[in-house]
């Protein structure tokens, strides 16, 4: 299943970033596949971007809120918040572990073996902040005197466009380089650090900062697609807590916001069939996971 | 397969709660497609965003 969930991140990576003209073009896609949503974390400024971000939308759409209702159009981001809201209501966070190039990236830096280190949970809050007021509050409040507001959390945060689309800009287009200054410089860090994290941490940015995550994480409990925690074969061996990326104790939080519908807890760990996958709690069947009674693979 | 029909036979009740959620957010999405928005949303998704780049 594993080996499943990697073709899925692969080929979703591909199909929201398959524009490949840009080493001659030097521009990026303008085609109309751009008002399509990608699921995950995909920066729109990618020179391979066949989708637009989610995020960026929203933040551009907000910052640009009080011109766009002087000229009678009211582009409250409800066609974005609808599509990622009918998302998280059918998958949630299962985005996150399957669909998300971002997530992807730090899931291949985390497999360089060094010594790993856990995330403290408390940081797992950090990411609605960004939601509520780098994504929201900020772009729509703070605005020049043309009463315009700017995307903050892609202007002064988001790692993925600056690994995506500003690094890639950059070698395609030189004169973009004499712009380069403090702004730069600063998501340059930002990004550096996480990637560096990353390869220590389990997905580092996706649990403390990542705004997308933090508002499907708000389906875990209704979202149509999730696991089944069978508490009557659940023998408290905790053998979920080990194998999770996530930092979840399934046993005792199965609706936990952070799960990633990874699977992990139910094909490698849990022994007694005590993880199911369901939708809408209708129990699905699932593969062989090779377990025997005498151990796991 | 690791679980057995018997298990998969067994009931549970539907939940209900996905089935509000989503039409709740497809109403908000067709909402958002009657205002015009989606053509706001291509326009400033095939443009360079130089804040996304790091640069304005
Ligand atoms: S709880 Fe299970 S499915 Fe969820 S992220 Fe952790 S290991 Fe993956
Ligand atoms: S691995 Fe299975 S039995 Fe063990 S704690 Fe987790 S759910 Fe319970």
């Amino acid at each position: 299943m594993e080996t499943v969930r990697k073709w899925v991140q692969v080929i979703i990576g591909f199909l929201t970033n398959s524009s490949w003209s840009f080493p001659f073009t030097n521009v990026i896609y303008q085609g109309p596949l751009k008002v399509i949503c990608a699921p995950g974390l995909n920066c729109y400024s990618c020179p391979a971007a066949t989708t637009y971000c989610p995020l960026g939308s929203i933040q551009q759409l907000l910052g640009g809120l009080r011109f766009a209702l002087e000229n009678g159009q009211y582009y409250f981001g409800f066609s974005v918040f609808g599509t990622i809201g009918i998302l998280g209501g059918l998958f949630g966070r299962m985005i996150c572990g399957w669909a998300c190039p971002f997530g992807f990236i730090q899931e291949l830096l985390h497999k360089i073996p060094t010594k790993k280190f856990a995330i403290p949970r408390i940081l797992s809050y950090g990411k609605y902040m960004f939601l509520l007021v780098f994504v929201i509050v900020l772009p729509l409040v703070l605005v020049d005197e043309f009463g315009s507001g700017s995307p903050w959390f892609c202007k002064f945060v988001c790692p993925a466009g600056t690994l995506e689309a500003g690094l890639p800009m950059l070698l395609l287009q030189p004169n973009l380089r004499n712009s380069i200054g403090l702004l730069f410089l600063n998501k340059f860090v930002i990004m550096t650090i996480f990637l560096i994290w990353a390869v220590f941490s389990s997905r580092p940015f996706c649990r403390t900062a990542c705004p997308l995550g933090a508002f499907y994480a708000l389906f875990s409990k209704v979202r149509l697609i999730k696991l089944h925690l069978d508490e009557a074969k659940c023998t408290n061996c905790k053998a979920c807590h080990h194998v999770c990326p996530m930092g979840v104790k399934f046993n005792e939080s199965p609706d936990d916001p952070e799960c990633i519908s990874c699977l992990a807890c139910m094909n490698k760990a849990c022994q007694f069939d005590a993880i199911s996958l369901e939708i809408g709690g209708i129990p699905l069947a699932v593969p062989d996971k090779g377990l025997s009674p005498a151990g796991k693979s | 397969m690791s679980q057995t029909s018997h298990d998969l036979r067994k009931k549970r009740p539907i939940r209900k709660a996905p089935f509000v959620v989503i039409p709740i957010f497809l109403i908000l999405w067709m909402i958002g497609v009657a205002t015009g928005e989606p053509a706001r949303v291509l326009e400033q998704a095939i443009q360079v965003c130089l804040s996304c780049i790091g640069i304005g």
